[in-house]
């Protein structure tokens, strides 16, 4: 075992180093005075002072931010209900065909989502920009929310809401008492995991965005197709804390929640 | 009874309305939008095209970049995936891991055109061994590398699910039976992950055959994929009469794989959802 742990060692720190070496890079560069990612001349906090006098810039990333959280709490909403359905439904092959609807926008690729909902929005007649872009980010984010509630409500023994019936409970009762409170670590996770998504996100709304309106991923890809500028490196260290502060809370959340080995198993990919 | 009906429908209702207007529509619509030119006659000339040479050899190709991207991305993370289950505080790792994939991908592939850039880490560091300043921007090799970069943490976690489920007495009892580290791997450990492994491929090839944004950046317009030449016809020439074919065979292509990888319901759970471009 010993010299093969320290090979498997080896080769989980080369894994990691790779991992990581394009974020510490990006950080890195983000406070060179020289302007380029070549050569390190000097400690400058200059690029993040851009970063905040960028108007433009503030305003898309408030624009990412709205996004993301309209679009993760709605489509928390209708995917609980979508969850609920599916566990209501008695019959397996209605089930199955639920299941699979559900796992379509999972599978295919944004590419195709994108092109698609481009059609969708351009045949009802809605403008392309902030409704879009909601709209495409509910979209993909419900099918999320109700692959990670569904489970829950599986666990879920019958015999609590055949209880709470038996004591005159009503339907409302039920869902709100016992049923909710019950899923609510699904819930959470789905929410969080709707809303990484949603900020993240880049093919699909590259398609809905239109002109005039932006979220981050869009801007990054123009700016970047223009060559380096060390403002974008800036920005990147600052949503690298942001990810790693909404990651650790999400790890005490999920910790908290449920002490189910499932630990890594609902981040994503 | 009577009540339970009823909420059971509507539970239904907004779930299946959304369903029908941002699953089943959007396809449909995809379908129907093949048959047209791009003045808006209807025409099966999109088909015809697509059989041409030229769309062909695009496919070929994008099949084979798509193939070489999940072949390394499962090279490097089977073994990964394997030494994590024997760390200590291995769900810590497997988070650490993860945690890159969380960073905007535009991030990182604008990350490594600094670092593949002619004056970048990695042209310094071949300076310094001696072999000198080479092209690795917009070249086939910087495009494979990161995409697998992009692509390994989904293919580890669900092989890392499927060596966690494995009961670990199978390994001792080959061990006691006297197989050998190799012929254990062989005969027991990789049978028995195989599903892990299908799930990270199918996680991995789809989304590797429709890259488009990674091809811009990295590749400079060189490799061109399915997703490209979708991208192109939508964005660019709006001929979306010729995308929406190309978009229906990768959604056929994508049903293949699907059945081939055979995805069942196991794999769902896993909440593998791979977020590429």
């Amino acid at each position: 075992m010993g010299r093969n742990g320290k090979l498997s060692n080896v080769y989980l720190a080369v894994v990691f180093a790779i991992l990581y070496a394009p974020i510490a890079y990006l950080i890195f560069y983000s406070f060179n005075s020289g302007g380029h990612m070549r050569g390190f001349e000097g400690f400058t906090l200059e690029w993040y002072r851009e970063v905040f006098a960028d108007t433009r810039l503030l305003i898309i990333v408030l624009n990412t931010f709205i996004i993301a959280l309209l679009s993760s709490a709605i489509s928390t909403i209708l995917g609980v209900a979508g969850a609920l359905a599916i566990y209501h439904v008695r019959r397996k092959r209605t089930k199955n065909t639920l299941l699979s609807l559900n796992n379509v926008l999972i599978v295919s690729p944004d590419v195709i989502i994108g092109a698609s909902f481009l059609i969708l929005f351009t045949m009802i007649g809605i403008k392309l920009g902030f409704t879009s872009v909601l709209l495409s980010h509910i979209a993909f984010s419900v099918p999320i929310v109700v692959i990670m509630v569904l489970p829950k409500l599986q666990e879920m023994s019958p015999t609590l809401m055949d209880a709470a019936r038996d004591l005159g409970a009503g339907s409302w009762q039920i869902l709100t008492r016992v049923v909710l409170p019950y899923v609510k670590p699904g819930i959470f996770a789905g929410f969080f995991m709707a809303l990484t998504y949603s900020l993240d996100d880049f093919a699909v709304t590259f398609f809905v965005t239109g002109n005039g309106y932006s979220t981050l991923s869009v801007e990054i890809y123009s700016r970047a197709r223009q060559g380096v500028s060390l403002s974008i490196n800036a920005l990147s260290t600052l949503l690298f804390l942001l990810t790693v502060l909404l990651v650790v809370g999400y790890y005490f959340i999920n910790r908290r929640a449920a002490r189910i080995p499932a630990g890594g198993k609902g981040l994503r990919p | 009874m009577q009540t339970k009906a009823s909420t059971r429908n509507a539970y239904l209702i907004p779930y299946v309305l959304w369903m029908v207007l941002f699953v089943v529509a959007p396809v449909l619509l995809v379908i129907y939008y093949s048959f047209f030119d791009v003045e808006g006659n209807f025409t099966l000339g999109n088909y015809v095209r697509f059989f041409t040479p030229v769309y062909m050899q695009m496919t070929l190709s994008s099949f084979w970049y798509a193939f070489l991207i999940t072949a390394f991305s499962l090279l490097i993370s089977y073994p990964t995936a394997y030494m994590l289950t024997r760390t200590k505080h291995k769900q810590l790792w497997l988070l650490l891991i993860i945690l890159p994939s969380w960073i905007n991908l535009l991030l990182k592939a604008y990350a490594f055109i600094g670092l593949f850039g002619t004056y970048g880490l990695t042209n310094s560091l071949l300076e310094v061994v001696g072999i000198g300043t080479q092209q690795i921007l917009f070249t086939d090799f910087s495009f494979i590398f990161v995409s697998v970069y992009i692509f390994i943490p989904f293919m580890i976690l669900p092989i890392f699910n499927a060596l966690e489920e494995m009961n670990p007495s199978l390994i001792y009892a080959a061990r006691d039976l006297g197989a050998s580290s190799w012929l254990t791997f062989r005969r027991v450990i990789f049978p028995l992950t195989i599903s892990g492994v299908k799930s990270g491929c199918q996680a991995v090839f789809i989304p590797a055959l429709s890259l488009f944004m990674i091809t811009r950046l990295i590749a400079g317009n060189r490799v061109i994929t399915l997703g490209t030449a979708i991208e192109q016809h939508f964005l660019v020439t709006q001929d979306w009469g010729m995308g929406s074919t190309i978009a229906v065979f990768l959604i056929i292509a994508m049903a293949v794989i699907m059945f081939l990888t055979g995805s069942g319901k196991k794999e769902v759970r896993n909440g593998k959802k791979r977020k590429t471009v």
